[in-house]
């Protein structure tokens, strides 16, 4: 079980994308892993398309990458030509011919969620093999193995913006204790008429699951601080 | 205004020197020789309605089509030269195929009104191209409503509430423009479309025509549609019926 610092970056991650009445939330996790070691603990999984529309990443980070980056420039492209900001409709079929047409070489799962004035909030789920779902909330990454049930029984129609917010921190916070992949903060961005709303919710103020233990002071904080030595014999 | 372009009027990649293209002036006279065509826009919708002069007694009613759906959503009036215009067709429906495989929505008709406009356009900057030699309007329904454009020869492209090409086009203009468009409803449009072309077709030089007319709007759940063969046989009772009024004053 040796750490391999030279595997490939990935995200384990724990992504989820949800729609309430008047727009959408997305959140995630913090967790870069090369194999076993954490690369990067406080990582942005939830990247800009557009002014109006956000993708949560997982799977392998560059790959993720590089399809947002063409995504981002087609869409600004697509933007000026049109006269008017892209729809999320489009975002997504856009990174859905990324992903499908590149199937082969690519390993990442993507949720595409955000606002339009045509038709508000919308979330579409793009798996691995490049298929595109419209869903009213979408899950994925490694951690979302452990989220199916939860949703199945607490998400539901129409819910107010903080309802979403909490349903999402408390699903990524569920997720974190259970997926080795997942873990550090959760972040949010919540997208709407009046416009995006980054939020930010760091470990400590997650509530602990069942059998986590309370976060413990260091020993060396107890002992005499006047000596340098911390080690007495 | 025609004027002799006297050794400037050659190619389409020379220029007049008081800065006209003149082939490009030739081949709008091209698309004025053809029978008219008109489009307007109502509240709902928008009509297109062509008089389709018949050229031969032998010619199968309904053929000779000028009037084509580009997409679901849109459809296109041709005036001018036949073969030209099929051409421009075809370039429109491609464009909106296209843009569907990758977008993953129906083209906006701005954004087709455009890339016709463009492609139109690029035939007059080569010289070994020559311009289109027909107009085209398009009209279509999309999310931000019905809208109508009109693409000329040079590759200019306009949005408009009414507008006519071809023969009758002054006169036809000057009717459109004495209805009251946002009020109307398609159905009520496609009367006084028939009724317009009825009234500017040339008795005199001109023999017989044939009037071909669709629409999109509302009632054709926003799909461009041939206008139901009811609605048109309305129209042209409606249309002759006004023309013998006015001939009995």
């Amino acid at each position: 079980m040796d750490l391999n610092l030279n595997d490939e970056h990935s995200m384990g991650t724990t992504i989820i994308g949800v729609t309430y009445d008047g727009g959408v939330v997305l959140g995630a996790d913090s967790r870069t892993s090369t194999g076993m070691y954490v690369a990067n603990r406080a990582s942005d999984k939830i990247t800009q398309l557009t002014d109006n529309v956000y993708v949560c990443r997982s799977g392998s980070a560059a790959d993720s990458q590089i399809v947002s980056d063409y995504v981002r420039y087609f869409l600004h492209q697509h933007t000026i030509q049109l006269g008017q900001p892209a729809t999320v409709k489009v975002a997504a079929n856009l990174v859905r011919l990324m992903a499908y047409n590149n199937k082969n070489m690519l390993q990442t799962g993507l949720i595409v969620g955000g606002w339009d004035k045509y038709e508000g909030g919308k979330i579409y789920g793009i798996p691995l093999g490049g298929t595109i779902v419209e869903q009213p909330f979408a899950i994925g990454g490694s951690g979302s193995s452990y989220l199916y049930g939860f949703f199945d029984q607490a998400w539901k129609e129409g819910m107010t913006k903080d309802e979403a917010e909490q349903l999402v921190v408390k699903a990524v916070s569920l997720a974190i204790a259970r997926d080795g992949a997942s873990g550090g903060v959760v972040r949010t961005v919540i997208v709407n008429a009046d416009g995006v709303t980054r939020n930010f919710h760091p470990g400590d103020s997650l509530q602990l699951w069942h059998e986590e233990l309370e976060p413990q002071n260091s020993l060396l904080d107890i002992l005499n601080t006047a000596s340098p030595e911390p080690m007495n014999f | 205004m025609s004027s002799i372009g006297t050794g400037y009027d050659l190619s389409v990649t020379t220029f007049s020197p008081d800065g006209r293209v003149f082939q490009i002036e030739y081949a709008a006279k091209a698309v004025d020789n053809s029978g008219t065509v008109i489009g307007i826009k109502c509240k709902d919708g928008i009509v297109l309605g062509v008089e389709k002069l018949i050229t031969s007694k032998m010619m199968l009613p309904g053929s000779n089509r000028r009037i084509h759906s580009v997409h679901r959503h849109s459809g296109m009036a041709v005036a001018g030269l036949a073969a030209d215009g099929r051409q421009i067709v075809a370039r429109a429906k491609s464009e909106a195929t296209s843009y569907e495989s990758t977008y993953g929505e129906a083209i906006p008709v701005k954004e087709l009104a455009q890339r016709v406009a463009s492609y139109v356009h690029l035939c007059t900057l080569y010289w070994w191209l020559r311009p289109f030699g027909c107009g085209v309007i398009l009209g279509g329904y999309d999310r931000d409503g019905p809208q109508l454009y009109m693409v000329e020869p040079s590759g200019i492209s306009y949005r408009y509430f009414g507008a006519a090409i071809g023969k009758g086009k002054q006169a036809a203009k000057t009717e459109v423009e004495k209805l009251k468009l946002s009020e109307m409803t398609c159905r009520e449009g496609i009367i006084e479309v028939a009724k317009i072309i009825y009234k500017v077709h040339d008795e005199a030089k001109d023999k017989a025509f044939e009037l071909e007319m669709s629409w999109v709007c509302e009632e054709s759940k926003r799909q461009h549609e041939k206008v139901p063969e009811v609605l048109l046989e309305e129209a042209k009772v409606a249309a002759r019926l006004a023309l013998e009024e006015m001939d009995a004053d």
